[in-house]
């Protein structure tokens, strides 16, 4: 159970090697959490992801999952829910594409798509329905600014992570009052192995940062999340801009 | 055998609702609940039986086919303020529907009542009778069943204990459907005064009341300039009032730390009254007064260092340096805020957590510490009260043992608050203290085993007596109770 400030017990994160996801349970064991379940493709890094936790004494499980295998997520994710409750599950799986490929190769863009919004549609689906039989839980959603308004520099993966921010929006929606909380995380440009060596956006930040944003967020119920804070303003405005404005902004 | 000669009827009663956070309904039962401080809510399906039969047979539905077994839990006027009243995705029993005061024997100071029937309600039917709740908390809308399971304490633990120590019998609804008279001095009765509705839902409790001239307090007052000398008055044994209790300043930092307002009281014999006080006339008389309530939405922060500063400085200017036998209503003296209805959404949304902690004598050090460390941290918590305990109750969960008791509340939304809680646990743990349950909405579970010896054997009990835990609460969850 989560206590008065909202911190979980246990926590389910869905794409168990992210940085992000990583960081946050990092942080949530150093307050309340003692179960931790990472749901991701087999892999050596998804093993080092899991030592790496339960050096810090938490009990960690992995469970194999892969966000575009949805015929599978009902029976895997559902299995988890019936070992205990889960307090918190984390949407924290993605891929960035690379638009400039993409652009030519279709089927290398739906699986964009399919990752980031049709797996997670039925990733969200499968564990709100569990959280909501349980009566209680966050569902926290690692959306993007990038979703918030396309840009022409990657609009692929703009779009996609825009379709998951509507989806989780009405999820919210839907739960509200259910004792089911979703909380859509909205991160900037994030300093982390995936983005190394990439040019750099305005206000960037860095997992940690996103960690305790999401930490806050718990505490206070939060719907929307921004990271840093200040992007909700500039984001704002970069919302409002006109079209023939926005395509020459060097966002 | 007492002989019980009146019967006392209910629908009169004050009318209560059920605190919650919110209340969307998603199909017709469920409604999302949280305790008094308005933190983790969750939602449940709340049935309201009207009687004995209806509850056990909710009880009975429990875990019966084609249901979720997420087990259920009594609730009384939700006026714990964390999670021990509600279930997540499970059935919360509201069982302000047993309302009934079953007896009343005026001669011998006994009644028997239904569970859900509130303090408030018994002292309006009690003082005109002369006689009045051996003990109360600092709040009267509470329900029986929830002063049993909490084992609750007033100002007067010194003298008379908790409430379950006026507890001579109570019925007791347990997992198998069936219904149990259980006595004082029974392993069941100690598992269940303390213990949190885990053993099962209290039907109906006989109490042993206290007899009462008027409905009017003696009140004495002084002023302590800070905290050794707090402890030196609270501890002075050249007084001979049952009720004692310090209003204490945690806010003020430096020479002034630990100031407090000390009260002391006793119920005001009739002959203590002067002549042409109006109280002569109608000396049983209960008029509690109402004020309105805050606004539904009170954006948080309100209550800031500020605000709460010069409310305690007030409090403290204003408190006579040393007044004797002054008069003031029972329940101005023992309910000062419940006039306020839904006063605890003066927090704001993200609520409020209270601190409750008692550790034994001779472990002043740690209260000290204790003490420095929130006022160095400028926690603006109003009002904070420092209490003398006196021997403990028999009850396994029961939060009094002998030592000095502190309680406050913390407004949820202070940054850090979580982290900071957990080091003053580890300082009241160490001095062989311990934290509230009743109370409690965040403490680390692992923390739990030294602060309650008897917790193991607690747990025996309830996994002999309910394998299948059909009584199931958030805090049990939480604190795997
Ligand atoms: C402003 C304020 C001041 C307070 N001051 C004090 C104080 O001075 N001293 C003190 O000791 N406490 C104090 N309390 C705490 C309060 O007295 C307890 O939390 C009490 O249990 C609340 O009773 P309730 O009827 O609201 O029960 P709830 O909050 O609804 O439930 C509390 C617990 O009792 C159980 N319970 C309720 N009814 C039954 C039943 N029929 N059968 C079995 N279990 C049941 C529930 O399962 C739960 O575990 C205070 C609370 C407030 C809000
Ligand atoms: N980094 C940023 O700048 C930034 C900014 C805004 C939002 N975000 C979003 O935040 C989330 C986490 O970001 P991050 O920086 O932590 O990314 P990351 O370290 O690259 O992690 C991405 C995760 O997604 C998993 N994944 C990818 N495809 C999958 C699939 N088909 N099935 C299952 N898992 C799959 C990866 O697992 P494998 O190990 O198996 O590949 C990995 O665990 C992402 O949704 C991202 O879009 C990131």
């Amino acid at each position: 159970m989560k206590d008065a400030f909202g911190a979980p017990q246990s926590l389910l994160v869905l794409g168990g090697t992210s940085e992000i996801g990583l960081a946050t349970a990092r942080r949530l064991i150093a307050r309340r959490t003692r179960t931790v379940w990472l749901a991701g493709r087999p892999s050596p890094a998804l093993t080092a992801a899991a030592d790496s936790l339960r050096a810090l004494g938490a009990d960690v499980h992995t469970v194999p999952f892969d966000a575009l295998d949805t015929e599978s997520h009902e029976e895997r994710l559902g299995k988890i829910f019936t070992e205990g409750d889960i307090d918190m599950v984390l949407l924290a799986f993605g891929v960035p594409g690379d638009q400039a490929r993409d652009e030519s190769d279709p089927v290398a863009a739906v699986r964009v798509a399919q990752t980031n919004y049709t797996g997670a549609v039925s990733a969200g689906l499968v564990c709100a329905g569990a959280l909501q039989a349980q009566g209680h839980g966050s569902l926290v959603v690692l959306s993007s600014v990038a979703g918030e308004r396309a840009r022409r520099a990657d609009f692929i993966y703009g779009s996609s992570k825009a379709g998951l921010d509507a989806f989780a929006q009405g999820l919210g929606d839907a739960l509200h009052g259910t004792g089911v909380h979703v909380m859509v995380v909205r991160p900037g440009f994030v300093r982390s192995r995936r983005t190394a060596g990439l040019a750099e956006g305005p206000l960037p930040t860095t997992p940690e940062a996103v960690a305790s944003a999401i930490e806050l967020g718990l505490r206070r119920r939060s719907e929307t999340v921004w990271v840093p804070g200040a992007l909700r303003m500039v984001m704002a405005a970069v919302r409002h801009a006109p079209r023939p404005l926005f395509r020459r902004l060097p966002v | 055998m007492p002989h019980f000669n009146t019967g006392i009827s209910d629908r009169d009663g004050y009318t209560v609702t059920l605190m919650a956070v919110e209340t969307h309904v998603l199909d017709d039962d469920c409604v999302a609940l949280s305790g008094w401080g308005r933190t983790a809510p969750t939602l449940a399906r709340v049935y309201r039986p009207r009687g004995h039969a209806e509850a056990a047979e909710a009880v009975r539905a429990h875990g019966a086919r084609g249901t979720i077994a997420r087990g259920t839990i009594a609730r009384g006027l939700g006026r714990a303020y964390g999670d021990a009243a509600q279930n997540a995705g499970g059935t919360v029993l509201d069982m302000t529907g047993l309302d009934r005061i079953l007896a009343v024997d005026a001669t011998t100071g006994l009644v028997v009542c239904e569970a859900g029937v509130s303090l408030h309600r018994l002292m309006a039917a009690l003082l005109p009778l002369g006689w009045f709740v051996p003990v109360t908390p600092a709040t009267r809308y509470v329900t029986v069943g929830g002063a049993v399971a909490s084992d609750v304490h007033g100002t007067n633990h010194q003298v008379v204990g908790s409430f379950a120590r006026h507890v001579t019998a109570l019925e007791l609804l347990t997992a198998d459907g069936g219904v149990r008279t259980v006595p004082p001095g029974t392993p069941l009765f100690d598992a269940t005064t303390g213990g949190m509705g885990l053993t099962g839902v209290i039907l109906s409790v006989t109490l042993r009341l206290l007899p009462v001239e008027t409905s009017l307090m003696s009140v004495d007052t002084e002023r302590a300039r800070d905290l050794d000398d707090l402890m030196d008055r609270l501890g002075s044994t050249g007084h001979r009032r049952s009720h004692s209790v310090a209003w204490i300043d945690l806010l003020a930092r430096g020479a002034a730390t630990g100031r407090a307002v000390l009260t002391r009281a006793d119920h005001a014999p009739y002959d203590a009254l002067p002549r042409r006080h109006r109280a002569r006339r109608e000396p049983l008389a209960f008029r509690p007064g109402r004020l309105p309530a805050p606004p539904p939405y009170v954006p948080g922060g309100l209550l800031n260092r500020t605000t709460v500063g010069l409310l305690n400085e007030l409090r403290y200017r204003r408190a006579a340096r040393a007044s004797t036998g002054r008069l003031q209503p029972l329940t101005a003296f023992f309910h000062p805020l419940d006039g306020i209805p839904h006063r605890n959404r003066v927090y704001g949304r993200e609520g409020v957590v209270p601190y409750r902690f008692v550790v034994p004598y001779g472990q002043e050090e740690a209260l000290r510490r204790v003490v420095l460390r929130i006022a160095a941290r400028g926690c603006p918590s109003s009002p904070a009260t420092l209490r003398r305990f006196g021997a403990g109750g028999p009850g396994w969960l029961s939060f009094p043992r002998p030592g000095w008791a502190l309680a406050l509340d913390l407004p949820a939304g202070l940054p850090g608050l979580g982290a900071f809680l957990d080091a003053l646990d580890e300082e009241v743990a160490g001095a062989g203290g311990r934290v509230c349950l009743a109370q409690d909405s965040r403490v680390r579970p692992e923390a739990l085993a030294a602060m309650y010896p008897r917790l193991d054997e607690f747990r025996a009990l309830r996994a002999e007596l309910d394998p299948r835990s059909t009584f199931t609460s958030d805090l049990s969850r939480r604190l795997a109770l």
